[in-house]
């Protein structure tokens, strides 16, 4: 345990680009590797990525390695999980932060077992422990009504950290690093899946992950026809529709716009929260929000807690009347 | 086809967070009066293998771990429609880790014999990991897709549509394998009341430590890799102001005027 040292950050690359998770476990990374002392290693897999190592270095990596390689063109569980021992092994980290997203909640377990460790996944803020420097891991538990601090045993001491917790370096490109390449010595025989489509459900208009206002619905709308207005409010204020799990369960709207725990995490700046109890579940997705404001016919519910403005009513009578005055106040 | 399915006995992460309780001196977490459930995600695990079972035939054994597991809450799964319960039912197994919960449950895994397929909710609804499924893939040397929507299984493989941020992926797997599973398969059936008289005159199997040939300090508390340091409950402000009329249409505008006041529109 003694000879780990270090922080690593795996920075997730899709489709030639370092992903925004990545730079964020960068900015982190960068935070704890000062506090000890230490150095900041990213680690980048994939095909034809050499490039990128250098963006990883301007957003505040002192060294990145690269494994690079025709078989890592796609993520693989069996893959990723080899090439990452084989990385991981050779730098011998004391952290080793990942991405709670798509990728890290198949690969970050399956690493961690991987090397003899348990991974704290879904962090949402990660410390340095003054006495023993070991690293403290919060997370959110039993559907967000609670948060953990937990530490490891082992090492490397490794956590997935949710989306947007954490907040990226501006990244300067006349940062230096090394940059070391790593032969992947994969054979396409290790490999016990296979990929025979990748399905993108496409939603119109802006992406609800990357838009600064979103409208969401819950349960209370009852139909797909009522998101109809949802949308109308969305399309004035140029933002994204979004929905807590019910809407999506009776397939009201599509499961990718479900806010939430098992959905997207979201942090726009104006979170509509429209006919949406509040359930900590749901709230796991959207608490990140600047400004939540709630409209919902039971002053009691758990949403007006986080709320910053809000509105006891039936949504059918407040949204029509709210978006006329929100057309009428833009218009001016 | 065998299919083994790991669930959990939870407390009801359904009943109202107005209820939810933290125990200070002892780190845990209850929810007052409302009485423990099987984890929501692991009876999607017992609708998708009630499916494979469908379409393919064959045996589900379901694996519950715990301490002095309630086995009316425990028997769900077989009032669902699940043929066989094991139980690693002993105070020895209590407040593991994922790290010694995967390293049990593979144990009684190995234990039990034979199987297809092994399917877990896609994390559990009190530590929202998601770390036992693919812990115990890498236990037992297994291939593992998480995140599964549906599941066709064919001669020595299976085909997964795997959730994904922007839609699904397609993935076929070697079977053996371990696939966990997310909501989107489908809304969990109810028990039959047939299916809760079979349960009823099911005998639950029960292994201790010994009986899956594991130590008892590499299983619960003493087999963990990582410590809970300490639990609590985030408290909010609650400084929602709201905006008031004589109608809901009056409100409606007032709130609008409010946010154009603090220049959020």
């Amino acid at each position: 345990m003694a000879e780990n040292k270090g922080i690593a950050v795996y920075c997730e690359v899709k489709d030639d680009k370092m992903l925004p998770i990545a730079a964020e476990g960068l900015g982190i990374g960068r935070k704890l590797a000062d506090e000890l002392g230490q150095e900041l290693a990213a680690v980048l897999v994939g095909s034809n990525i050499g490039n990128l190592a250098q963006q990883a270095i301007a957003h505040g990596a002192d060294r990145a390695y690269v494994v690079d390689d025709t078989l890592l063109k796609d993520y693989q569980a069996d893959a990723y999980v080899n090439v990452m021992e084989k990385v991981i092994g050779q730098i011998a980290p004391q952290v080793l932060i990942m991405g709670q997203n798509d990728c890290g909640r198949d690969l970050a377990p399956r690493l961690a077992f991987r090397l003899g460790v348990a991974v704290t996944m879904d962090c949402v803020d990660l410390a340095i422990d003054p006495a023993s420097k070991r690293l403290l891991q919060t997370k959110p538990v039993y559907g967000g009504n609670a948060q953990a601090v937990f530490t490891s045993e082992t090492n490397p001491q490794m956590v997935t950290i949710r989306t947007k917790a954490m907040t990226a370096l501006e990244p300067d490109a006349s940062r230096k690093g090394e940059i070391t390449s790593i032969a992947a010595d994969l054979q396409a025989s290790d490999i016990r899946t296979r990929i025979l489509d990748k399905v993108v459900e496409e939603v119109a208009g802006i992406k609800i992950e990357d838009a600064e206002v979103v409208v969401a619905g819950g349960r209370g709308i009852g139909s797909g026809e009522g998101f109809q207005q949802l949308e109308e409010l969305a399309k004035m204020l140029k933002g994204a529709v979004g929905a807590s799990r019910p809407p999506c369960d009776n397939n009201w709207v599509p499961d990718t716009i479900q806010v939430g725990l098992t959905g997207k995490i979201i942090a726009p700046e104006l979170y509509f929260a429209i006919a949406i109890s509040g359930s900590s579940q749901h709230m796991s997705g959207c608490s990140g929000s600047k400004t939540i404001v709630a409209i919902n016919k039971d002053a009691e519910a758990n949403i007006f807690r986080q709320a910053r403005f809000g509105v006891v009513g039936d949504w059918k009578k407040v949204l029509p009347a709210f978006n006329e005055k929100v057309k009428e106040l833009l218009a001016s | 086809m065998n299919i083994i399915v790991c669930v959990k006995q939870v407390i009801d992460p359904e009943a109202p967070p107005s209820i939810f309780k933290i125990d200070a001196a002892t780190n845990k977490a209850e929810m007052r009066g409302v009485p423990p459930v099987i984890d929501p995600y692991g009876e999607f695990a017992i609708e998708a293998a009630l499916k494979v079972k469908e379409a393919k035939g064959g045996k589900i054994t379901v694996i519950s771990l715990g301490a002095k597991l309630s086995r009316e809450v425990v028997k769900k799964p077989l009032a669902m429609g699940a043929d066989e319960l094991i139980l690693l039912d002993d105070e020895a197994y209590i407040d593991g880790d994922s790290w010694s919960t995967a390293t049990a449950l593979a144990a009684a895994i190995r234990k039990n014999g034979e199987y297809d397929l092994i399917l877990c909710g896609r994390e559990a609804s009190d530590t929202n990991a998601g770390q036992t499924g693919p812990g115990i893939a890498e236990i037992l040397g297994l291939p593992c897709v998480t995140l599964a929507r549906k599941i066709d299984v064919a001669d020595g493989s299976a085909r997964v549509e795997r959730v994904t941020s922007d839609g699904y992926d397609v993935i076929e797997v070697s079977t053996p394998a371990i696939i966990t599973i997310s909501n989107e398969i489908g809304e969990p059936r109810y028990p039959t009341i047939k299916g809760i008289m079979t349960a009823k005159k099911i005998e639950p199997v029960i292994w201790k430590p010994a009986d899956i040939s594991i130590d008892a300090s590499k299983v619960g508390a003493a087999g963990n890799r990582t410590r809970v340091n300490k639990l609590f409950q985030p408290v909010y402000e609650g400084k929602c102001e709201f905006a008031e009329g004589d109608s809901a249409e009056e409100a409606a505008a007032n709130l609008a005027l409010k946010m154009r006041e603090a220049k959020i529109l």
